[in-house]
């Protein structure tokens, strides 16, 4: 699937609950299906600055497509960066840095994400978008 | 005096009647900033539409009527610590400020190389970084009296350190993760026999308790007005008249100053000394509104009535899977800070937010404390005049869900 045909999807997942409670049980489920990061990256330099959690995010190029595994101590940040992987993973360094992130305000996560958490989401995107751009270099 | 009717007094606070994500709101984040009562608002607002003026420089009428303002609202600060007289009162922006203050003023007077600081080991940011900065600056040391898995000082630490001569001590009145309450008093008393000056943040005691700074014979008394339900931007800096006589001005400019030349700079008298610039009178006023808010109630009911919130929500929290306290002080005052087993605190807070309910997550201003107890983070609920048995319980309530979804 292209990324914005995964983005069309999650907006329609998101769209059939009204309740954030619900959305917020969705992010929780998705966290626990998140590719976990192998045990050897899962140390500072694959930390991302930023959360008020952990998180940590690991990527590998394979056959020009990039894969990301990653993890958290907190459940919920796990359930938003799985959904940026969801998004990401097994694309290309470069469909992904022109990839446009307007879905994140259609199922208005930001809105909803206290600002702490916002700038945690912003720094997620960054840190796959830092990913992209150094794995296009080395193709 | 007033009787403390709960219902008359949550009228008094308009932004707690709200919802918020559809829900009422519980606002459990007062150690962070209390909510301002319609007196207090009302003070600034009336300020700003009739006296505002510069003060202590005007000839003309709005002018005089603003620095008598500003002047009798620190006469009512003065009055509600107990000071001695009004011109130990420094209006500052609030505990940081006054805290900045006496690390560079005190610094300059007191510091030099070798030289030595006590803090506590439950420090807020504001109370250790200033002081860190200094001595890194002029070459001095840091002590830090110790504490114990309960979040109590160990005094015996304390004397030891004592004994190594340190030039001032700044310890928490009450800490704001922990809720101890410290033997602030007898902590002044030691130092004293050692005639070491001691500086004590009252950040987190002055909404909650009485605070008599003649009685506790502290050197020093800092503390911020909004978080004693006044504005923003307001705080205080008790001094002994000794004392800020001593220690040079922190800030210059306008105010401050006596006679000035290109040669030289005399500076004007205790406490003007330290006002540098226009202050924020507005603000002042709101905190004199606050204070006589706070007078206006029998404060010993209104401790009573928050020392059984504190009560009513640890013993409910007991009753959860699962739960840790962080900080089992038999003293303990205004809020609970705690952890629930495999849960990550920012998502219950996260949650929680959810149900309407506003606790505070993370390491709340003191790194060191959590590292001590090897966490990241915790749940601080903290409360204030205004809360009611009833938020606890949908508290609780919310607490028991997100646990449920999260687990």
């Amino acid at each position: 699937m292209t990324i914005k045909e995964i983005q069309d999807s999650i907006v329609e997942d998101f769209s059939m609950l009204d309740d954030w409670m619900d959305r917020y049980s969705m992010l929780i489920e998705m966290g626990k299906e998140c590719p976990m990061i192998d045990t050897q990256y899962r140390n500072d330099e694959h930390l991302i600055n930023g959360c008020q959690s952990r998180v940590w995010l690991h990527a590998e190029l394979k056959d020009g497509k990039i894969y990301f595994t990653a993890d958290s101590d907190a459940v919920i940040t796990k359930g938003i960066i799985y959904l940026l992987i969801k998004v990401f993973s097994g694309q290309t360094p470069s469909d992904i840095l022109a990839a446009d992130m307007g879905f994140l305000d259609e199922i208005g996560l930001k809105e909803h994400l206290s600002p702490t958490r916002s700038n945690g989401l912003l720094s997620m995107i960054k840190q796959m978008l830092i990913y992209a751009e150094t794995m296009k270099v080395e193709r | 005096m007033k009787r403390f009717d709960i219902e008359e007094v949550r009228k008094q606070f308009p932004v707690l009647d709200q919802k918020v994500y559809g829900r009422q709101l519980v606002y459990f984040d007062n150690a962070a900033t209390t909510q301002k009562p319609l007196c207090v608002i009302e003070r600034e607002r009336d300020y700003y539409l009739n006296e505002n003026c510069n003060i202590h420089r005007g000839v003309h009428y709005l002018s005089q009527m603003a620095t008598e303002a500003y002047e009798n609202a620190r006469k009512t600060v003065a009055a509600f610590i107990n000071a001695r007289k009004s011109e130990e009162i420094v209006f500052t922006r609030g505990t940081t400020e006054s805290l900045n203050l006496l690390a560079t003023s005190l610094g300059h007077l007191l510091i030099n190389k070798g030289d030595k600081v006590v803090v506590s080991a439950m420090e807020h940011h504001s109370n250790m970084v200033p002081w860190q900065q200094m001595l890194i600056r002029e070459g001095g040391e840091l002590l830090v009296i110790k504490m114990d898995e309960n979040g109590i000082l160990d005094l015996n630490h304390y004397a030891e350190l004592l004994k190594q001569r340190p030039k001032v001590v700044s310890i928490a009145h009450i800490s704001n993760t922990l809720a101890t309450v410290n033997p602030v008093k007898e902590m002044i008393r030691m130092a004293h026999e050692h005639d070491i000056p001691v500086i004590v943040d009252g950040a987190q005691s002055m909404a909650h308790q009485v605070i008599d700074v003649q009685d506790l014979d502290c050197d020093f008394y800092v503390f911020s007005g909004h978080k004693m339900y006044a504005p923003m931007g307001i705080g205080g800096l008790y001094g002994k008249t000794e004392w800020l006589e001593k220690i040079p001005p922190y800030q210059f400019g306008g105010e401050m100053v006596d006679k000035v030349s290109f040669e030289k700079t005399t500076f004007n008298k205790v406490p003007f000394k330290f006002e540098a610039g226009t202050p924020n009178v507005g603000a002042a006023l709101g905190l004199e509104a606050a204070v006589k808010f706070i007078q206006s109630f029998d404060r010993q009911e209104v401790e009573r009535h928050e020392d059984m919130l504190l009560n009513y929500a640890t013993e409910r929290l007991k009753d959860i899977d699962g739960i840790r306290f962080v900080g089992q002080a038999p003293r303990r005052n205004g809020l609970v800070s705690f952890l629930i087993d495999g849960i990550h605190p920012y998502d219950l807070g996260t949650i929680i937010d959810k149900m309407g309910v506003a606790v505070r997550t993370g390491h709340h201003c003191a790194e060191p404390v959590m590292t001590f107890f090897g966490i990241a983070g915790t749940v601080r609920a903290s409360f204030a005049m205004y809360n009611t048995k009833e938020e606890i319980d949908i508290f609780i309530k919310a607490v028991e869900k997100a646990a449920m979804m999260l687990r």
